[in-house]
């Protein structure tokens, strides 16, 4: 055996601090340098290449940014990312139940749903929508071969601002589905099997118990839903409705100043999908209880001796 | 059956998995107040026995009654058929359930387990059930956890939060499926504790257990499966100790070392 006394008596014999007591220091080691000089050359050549060249041409962005042309063009498109999103979403949740439904015919409509809507382009979806009246002049309520209760024409259903919202949504309303679907297959049988001996409803085990777990898990696949919303709005300029990339693409065809204009596009994209991610993170704080970690505070006065109680 | 009437009944109760045949017709009775294990090989029908008494699995032939109602069913004419949602959900909040695997809900505090019933399917006062919620955590020796999430508790805590909100329905009949086959040697005897004392309280359970020491200290009859029959039940020192057929003493002598 080795002899432990300097390590016991905490002190080498030659004075030095023994190894036992010596701080625990992660070495800075050269990749650690080399990884912070990468960042300052980054950094710089960001600089120099945003706001050292003069072709950005700021002021014209800075003139441009809050413009009454350009506001009105957001504006357009926050209301018809909006609009989509809510009923784009809706539907997805409809489709979703229709494909986990215990009835085979209600499966199959959504599966084809979900298939045909996938593999259409979403510029080809809107398209469809807005020449719906060369398709189908009149629309009307009722049931096949029978005088319909309710018939109007097709075009005065159809403006660019409802093309525009039923083709999003549509599109939204396949991707989604999968999204739901996916989270409801992720949760575990057991919560079901608990919520059934517990006597819960269907609605009161997906409002109460599962709807919470489902959203966790699907939060970050529908934010990437919802942030593609506000960039696929753009789709809509081939129907002629003005949204912010067509309002910049209609100035820059004036002005001919093609990428300042584009930039102060690129700068509200930016701004919503910030604003997007920001609720993309708090609804992952709020359905994160019981997963994510915390500080748990023991009323520690019983203690685990106060375990069982039994004879 | 009047005033012998038992207070759960399965009458030649059969249920097929595609082409396997889980159980071949088992009948089984418990009076009220009496402690029931059920024991067997894995893969004999324990589980899913248990399952089909409070309708997690529909049974596809024989019936179970419940105080001589029949479960999952009603007669019409010439046939049976399946009751509607509602009815069965009234039916199943007749037995309190503790899974192998707890089945805690992740999102709902101790308490907020416990209560979730009461609340939303008794309809019961918040306060009210938030209250009855701490007395039975504390019942079960978990007053100072009554706040924590599913994940900050170890294992044998989850469990007995389990037993507390199967016990909030103020069920007729407890069933345990294999109770604490998923906890770690040293958290068994804390949950076995549990349920010993509400057995001894008067509380009628079905229980599906590997313990064969704890079956014999509890139960009042014990009833070994196998390949989805019954094969031998009885008290548990006749059926444990000196079993009839030579199947149930090889199984006990295997399981018992």
């Amino acid at each position: 055996m080795t002899v432990h006394e300097p390590l016991e008596s905490g002190l080498a014999r030659d004075g030095k601090t023994p190894p036992h007591r010596m701080p625990i220091r992660d070495p800075k080691r050269a990749a650690h340098w080399l990884s912070y000089a990468l960042g300052a050359v980054v950094l710089l050549l960001v600089f120099r290449f945003v706001a050292l060249n003069p072709h950005w041409d700021w002021p014209t962005i800075g003139a441009w940014l809050f413009s009454k042309r350009v506001m009105s063009g957001l504006l357009n498109t926050v209301v018809i990312t909006l609009v989509s999103t809510a009923a784009g979403l809706a539907l997805g949740l409809l489709i979703a139940a229709f494909r986990l439904s215990n009835f085979a015919v209600l499966r199959a409509m959504a599966a084809a749903y979900v298939w045909v809507v996938r593999a259409t382009p979403g510029l080809v979806l809107i398209l469809f929508v807005y020449f719906l009246a060369a398709l189908v002049p009149t629309l009307s309520l009722g049931l096949p071969f029978a005088d319909p209760f309710v018939e109007v024409p097709t075009n005065e259903v159809i403006s660019q601002f409802s093309a525009a919202v039923i083709g999003l949504s549509a599109y939204l309303g396949a991707y989604s589905a999968e999204i739901f679907r996916g989270g409801v297959l992720s949760v575990h049988q057991g919560q079901f099997e608990a919520c059934h001996t517990l006597g819960l409803s269907t609605w009161r085990t997906y409002t109460k118990v599962v709807g919470p777990q489902i959203i966790r898990v699907i939060t970050p696949s529908l934010a990437n839903e919802v942030v593609t919303m506000f960039k696929n709005t753009s789709l809509v300029s081939v129907i002629g409705y003005v949204e912010l990339l067509t309002t910049v693409q209609l100035v820059y065809s004036q002005n001919f100043k093609t990428i300042p204009m584009l930039t102060v596009a690129v700068i509200w994209y930016l701004v919503l999908t910030s604003l997007a991610m920001l609720g993309q993170s708090r609804l992952e704080k709020r359905f994160g209880r019981g997963f994510n970690r915390r500080v748990v505070t023991n009323t520690a006065s019983a203690g685990p001796a106060s375990q069982g109680g039994a004879a | 059956m009047t005033e012998e009437q038992p207070l759960l009944r399965l009458h030649e109760v059969e249920k097929h998995f595609g082409d396997f045949a889980a159980l071949k017709g088992v009948s089984l009775t418990l009076a009220a107040g009496t402690v029931t294990c059920l024991v067997g090989p894995s893969g004999s029908g324990k589980s899913t026995l248990l399952r089909t008494v409070n309708l997690l699995e529909t049974i596809d032939g024989g019936a179970v009654y419940l105080r001589g109602e029949m479960l999952g069913f009603t007669s019409r004419g010439d046939h049976r058929r399946p009751v509607t949602k509602k009815t069965k959900r009234r039916q199943a909040v007749n037995f309190g359930m503790v899974f192998q695997s707890f089945n805690l809900i992740p999102q709902l505090t101790a308490a907020q387990n416990v209560a979730l019933g009461p609340v939303e399917v008794l309809r019961a006062d918040r306060a009210e059930a938030r209250r009855q919620a701490h007395e039975l955590l504390t019942r079960v020796g978990l007053a100072d956890r009554v706040d924590h999430y599913p994940a900050e508790l170890s294992g044998g805590q989850q469990q007995r939060v389990a037993i507390a909100r199967a016990l909030a329905m103020k069920p007729s009949v407890l069933l345990f499926d294999e109770p604490t086959s998923a906890l770690d040697a040293e958290l068994v005897a804390e949950v076995l504790a549990v349920i010993k004392e509400l057995a001894e309280e008067g509380y009628t359970m079905l229980i599906v257990t590997h313990e064969l020491a704890f079956a014999r200290d509890i139960a009042d009859e014990v009833v070994m499966m196998e390949d989805g029959r019954i094969i031998e039940s009885g008290p548990p020192g006749q059926i444990l100790l000196n079993p009839a057929t030579e199947r149930a003493r090889r199984f006990f002598a295997s399981v018992s070392h």
